[in-house]
């Protein structure tokens, strides 16, 4: 009784129907079924009955047991696994329906782990040699979802018997096998490939539907090897009139055309044609697609793409307007006028309710800008941002960073403005793009200089402004305000103003983080205060030499005034001035100093606000500022600021002792021969003017190897003591590497590593040679590489300098790259232009690069697979169009069996010879050529069919090679 | 590979037939399913019926309440699989006599057997309603 399937159980079974209204009255009674199905008692109850039902002898319980489970299976993810023998003993049955109940759970439930799916080849052969076509074409159905490499070997030879099937949905589905035979046993390709190929010209639409789509996916991972059956294609693309058809033969095209462009004249004119007769959307959608990406050279296939891309914006179709956006963003690097003829559409469908369109509006929004729109378009997506939902808005925000930031900022060249408009993003409700905007603001500031003062203005008015404090999303973009204020502070046209808001009391609402880079800020500040204060001469000519003199005209009249000792003189009138410190009456700040906060809020913002007017009162007021607030923080648990803290109360110790000694003459306290305050304060500023330059990535690589560190003993040491781990061991030393080449100091003596060394160099100084001769296109990558220059290393600056000849290269490389980078605003527009047709171009390689490398290696196998038989000294040129003959080639020994073999493979080449005489009407070359071609195809063939069964492998090889002299001028005959 | 799954949901996200052409274990395929339909189900009518979502291009159309949903490749044309579906319900249509979901929830193995015959390997191989429908309704005859 126990488990064992009884009478009981086959009578009184639940059938699938049962289970089903079960499980419906369960799941209205549970409310959702998507919840955890196992848990419900229901559903494990049922697999319990299945369990047990499952092993019965009697082959219709059987089957209703494995239809309940399949059942649960795909609907519930119940899993099935266990069930795989059981599914497999059922697909032997000789009753049909159990049969297909047993074919069906294996097709749904098998993987490539399922380990008893090699019982399965045996049935699945029986059935595909079986009389009953139904039988065959589940056997088909099933091989083609669950296929395993092991499964495609055994049965290739089934396979191409079913291809030759003279049923038509045999045929057909034998041909969808194929496809996937062919990726998980690429050597069947030599055996089906041909027959394949003949389908191409079978009237049965059914047929030509099914082949062209196992091509477009074929063609989709690598093209190339497909060329020479762009005839066949061609064919199609005339004379079909179906639609499924022909989308997919306008995918192979898309594929084809950039591969050889004179493919791009012939297809281009049945392309238009389709495109202006078809009523079907998404053939004309197709056609649109395949001549806004692949030829686009043919100005009038795409004005008539434009055209109808057109009518899909008008229309009130959501689909079509989608669908169009898409394609208007294909176009818009071509034929930008496209797009700015439907400019008022897109603009539009930024506000749609669609939220995909209205990315893609986003998307071809972005794609049009250039440098003479980019303000235009930013003005009015911030706008469109301010009015959208937060998700939205901060697509619309990151759209602008990134596009903005693209390639070094190369559509920028009003820095003044993108710098404030960054300002502007951080003011906008919902903005979370904090991150991306600290890191702009800080790296503008870092590579141009000349916006520096505006970086400040807007970091100083986003520093005082109290309300932004509170939302946590702009923290970054305040931490990096903080930081260009205290970076470039002597721009500042008001630092006591930038101190109270470095130090305003909200702060207390900012991450430690980010209140460390307020303080390191203030720590600046006062730095530079001090320093202003002890060197007026020196600061004003430092300064004068820094800063561009068109900002601070005014700046030498107000120091010189200060320099000559003269006291302030508010009436003064200065552009650099801050109105609403202008205004105010000087108050006596002498009697106040250091008692209250409060007092000190005021009397510094009462003292005079240049620097140019520096008193000791300013910066009394400033320090007693600074230490009534940071003092309490001396204590923080948060070490980073704990840290700074200190550091700043110890300036503050500092110009304290300074100030009170100050009224002694300066040349007397020089006397004492003692380190002065001042001095210090005098260095630090130095230390602190250093400019900061972006960091490379490899940047780290640089840093030159100070004296008497030996990596190499130690880490050959690591080595030997934890052989286990080489990895980390081995990166470290790749890090090495750049640091290697400039300084040509190997000292690692790790072979590998300098096998590693050998090839890395050369390719380096190949790529500064071409980057020599092309600078113009290499602008952003030699931007990377004046990072060293700027970027002071760690522990001599001179040693640099005096390197070998690379670095010395390097120097000179980046002193190049200097100009363009100091005055961006005078960089030259047509350059920025080329630039970025030349990324164009390159991102396209790119692409199909990557694609040639995803490709399976199956495909590759199977395309160069019999390049060992054949030939392997053949040169590269030749190789990929050959590869279909060479494959035909190969078929031979396999076929020969069949006496008809060579026949037919000559009949081929007369056929195909036939088509082009046909087709290029008597041009005399491509007669001669072509009948070249099948003269020597036929001489090949001919000794082969005399030794029927020969497998002389010199001989095919040297059929290979005529046949590859042979078929390459037929095609490209056609294609002209 | 064209087409990577087809579902059908009713509009209360719950799975009617689930069909893949690419292996993917029981939980990716819940958690897919469960994105998915959530994305989808959350659409109006006024909205265009293609989505990204991952490396898909869903494709879907709802016909009362089921929905049908296609996973596409991202270089499959969104027009013809929308074709597709209305052929698929088309093709039910003409079988059941006016489809609805109770139809496809007893009738699965029928639904997964007129896909099979439409789509192999995630290519569409046969495109006329009675080719699809003429092996079932042999079936039928026989039993």
């Amino acid at each position: 009784m126990a488990g064992g399937p009884s009478l009981m159980d086959s009578l009184f079974q639940r059938s699938l129907e049962d289970l089903i209204k079960g499980l419906r009255l369960h799941n209205l009674a549970a409310g959702t079924a998507a919840g955890t199905p196992e848990s419900s008692t229901f559903v494990s109850k049922s697999i319990d009955e299945v369990r047990r039902e499952i092993k019965s002898t009697d082959q219709q319980t059987k089957t209703t047991a494995l239809q309940k489970l399949t059942y649960l299976h795909s609907l519930y993810a119940i899993d099935m696994s266990w069930a795989a023998f059981h599914a497999i003993e059922l697909s032997s049955s000789t009753i049909f329906n159990s049969k297909r109940t047993g074919y069906l759970a294996a097709s749904i439930s098998f993987n490539s782990s399922t380990d008893v799916i090699l019982l399965l080849t045996h049935q699945l052969r029986k059935d595909l040699n079986s009389g009953n076509p139904h039988e065959v074409s589940l056997a088909l159905q099933t091989l083609s979802s669950i296929c395993t490499p092991d499964l495609a070997r055994d049965l290739t030879p089934e396979l191409f018997t079913l291809l030759n099937s003279n049923k038509g949905f045999i045929k057909k589905k034998a041909i969808a096998t194929v496809l996937r035979v062919f990726e998980l046993y690429p050597d069947s390709v030599r055996v089906c490939f041909k027959r394949l190929v003949e389908n191409l010209e079978n009237a049965d639409v059914g047929i030509v539907s099914a082949i062209v789509g196992v091509f477009c996916e074929l063609a989709n991972k690598e093209p190339r090897s497909y060329l020479p059956l762009a005839p066949e294609f061609y064919r199609i693309l005339v004379d079909s009139r179906n639609n499924w058809v022909l989308i997919k033969v306008l995918k192979i095209f898309a594929k084809l055309v950039p591969l050889e462009p004179r493919l791009g004249k012939r297809v281009v004119e049945p392309i238009c044609e389709h495109l202006r007769r078809t009523g079907a959307k998404s053939l004309a959608f197709e056609c649109i697609r395949t001549i806004v990406c692949s030829l686009t050279q043919h100005e009038l296939a795409v004005k008539l793409a434009a055209e109808k891309i057109r009518e899909f914006l008008t229309e009130d179709d959501p689909n079509l307007k989608y669908l169009g956006l898409q394609a208007l963003a294909a176009i818009a690097p071509k034929s930008l006028n496209a797009v700015v003829e439907n400019k008022e559409v897109v603009i539009k469908s930024l506000s749609d309710e669609d939220v995909n369109i209205k990315f893609e509006a986003l998307r071809l929004v972005m794609a049009m800008v250039s440098e003479d729109n980019v303000a235009e378009i930013c003005r009015v997506l911030i706008n469109y941002a301010l009015k959208s939902d937060p998700e939205f808005c901060n697509e619309i925000l990151g759209s602008i960073l990134s596009t903005c930031s693209r390639n070094y900022y190369e559509t920028i060249v009003d820095f003044d403005w993108y710098v404030s408009l960054l300002g502007e993003m951080a003011r906008v409700p919902h903005c979370q793009k904090g991150e991306e905007i600290e890191n702009q603001l800080v790296d503008i500031g870092m590579r141009v200089r000349d916006v520096r003062p505006e970086v400040v203005h807007v970091g100083r008015d986003l520093l005082i402004d109290p309300a932004l404090l509170g939302n946590s999303f702009i923290h970054r973009i305040l931490s990096a305000a903080a930081w260009v204020s205290g970076e470039y502070v002597e721009f500042c046209k008001n630092p006591f103003e930038l101190m109270e808001a470095l130090l305003q009391p909200r702060t207390n609402l900012l991450p430690p983080s980010v209140r460390a880079v307020y303080i390191q800020s203030a720590f600046k500040v006062l730095t530079f205060s001090a320093y202003f204060y002890f060197y007026p001469e020196e600061a004003l000519a430092a300064s004068i030499s820094e800063v561009g003199e068109s900002v601070h005209n005014g700046w030498c009249e107000q120091s010189s005034d200060s320099v000559s000792g003269q006291t302030v003189t508010f009436s003064e009138p200065d552009e650099g001035f801050n109105p609403r410190m202008l205004h105010q009456p000087q108050k006596d700040a002498s009697g106040n100093d250091g008692k209250k906060m409060i007092s000190d809020l005021e009397q510094v913002s009462s003292c005079s606000v240049k620097m140019g007017h520096f008193t000791k009162d300013c910066l009394v007021g400033m320090v007693n500022l600074v230490e009534s607030t940071l003092r309490p923080m001396a204590g923080s648990h948060e070490v980073e600021i704990q840290d700074r803290v200190k550091n700043v109360l110890g300036l503050i110790e500092l110009i304290r002792q300074e100030i009170h000694g100050c009224l002694v003459p300066k040349e007397e306290e020089n006397d004492r021969g003692e380190l002065k305050a001042c001095e210090i304060v005098r260095v630090m500023h130095n230390a602190l003017s250093e400019e900061l330059g972006p960091v490379s990535l490899s940047a780290q690589g640089r840093v030159p190897l100070p004296d008497g560190l030996e990596l190499k003993e130690n880490l050959s040491d690591l080595e030997a003591i934890c052989g286990d781990f080489r990895i980390p061991v081995l990166s470290s030393f790749s890090l090495e590497k750049p640091r290697s080449l400039e300084k040509d100091v190997v000292t690692v003596s790790d072979q590998q590593n300098e096998e590693e060394c050998e090839p890395s160099s050369e390719s380096t100084s190949l790529l500064t040679e071409h980057r020599k001769r092309h600078g113009i296109y290499y602008l952003p990558s030699e931007k990377k590489e004046k990072v060293p220059n700027d970027y002071p290393p760690a522990n001599d600056l001179s040693m640099q300098d005096k390197v070998n000849d690379e670095a010395d290269y390097l120097v000179k490389l980046t002193e190049k790259s200097l100009v363009p980078k100091k005055k961006p605003i005078a960089k030259p527009r047509p350059v920025v232009v080329k630039l970025d047709d030349g990324d164009r171009i390159h991102i396209n390689e790119k692409l199909t690069e990557l694609k040639e490398d995803l490709i399976s290696d199956a495909v590759q196998e199977v395309l160069l697979g019999n390049q060992a038989v054949a030939s392997s000294s053949r040169t590269d040129k030749s190789d990929k169009s050959s590869n279909r003959r060479s494959r035909k080639e190969a078929f031979r020994p396999l076929e020969s069996n069949a006496d008809s073999t060579t026949v037919e493979i000559a009949e081929l080449g007369n056929k195909n010879s036939r088509r082009i005489k046909h087709r290029t009407h008597g041009k005399e070359r491509s007669h001669r050529s072509s009948k070249k071609a099948t003269g020597e195809s036929d001489r090949s063939d001919r000794p082969s069919s005399s030794h029927p069964h020969g497998k002389h492998k010199s001989r095919q090889r040297a059929d290979g090679m005529e046949n590859v002299a042979a078929e390459s001028p037929v095609i490209p005959d056609f294609l002209l | 590979m064209g087409i990577r799954f087809i579902l059908m949901v009713n509009k209360q996200g719950q799975t009617r037939l689930a069909q893949y052409y690419e292996y993917l274990t029981i939980e990716e395929r819940r958690a897919l399913e469960g994105e998915i339909v959530r994305k989808c189900l959350a659409r109006t009518e006024q909205q265009c019926s293609f989505v990204e979502h991952r490396n898909y291009k869903i494709v879907y159309r709802r016909y009362a309440s089921l929905f049908f949903l296609v996973g596409v490749d991202n270089e499959e044309n969104e027009l013809a699989i929308l074709e597709f579906i209305h052929l698929l319900v088309e093709t039910m249509d003409r079988h059941f006599g006016n489809v609805c979901e109770l139809d496809i929830m007893f009738h699965l193995e029928k639904a997964h057997f007129m896909l099979e015959e439409m789509v192999m390997n995630g290519c569409i191989v046969e495109t006329s309603k009675s080719n699809i429908l003429g092996p079932i309704q042999l079936l039928e005859k026989a039993s």
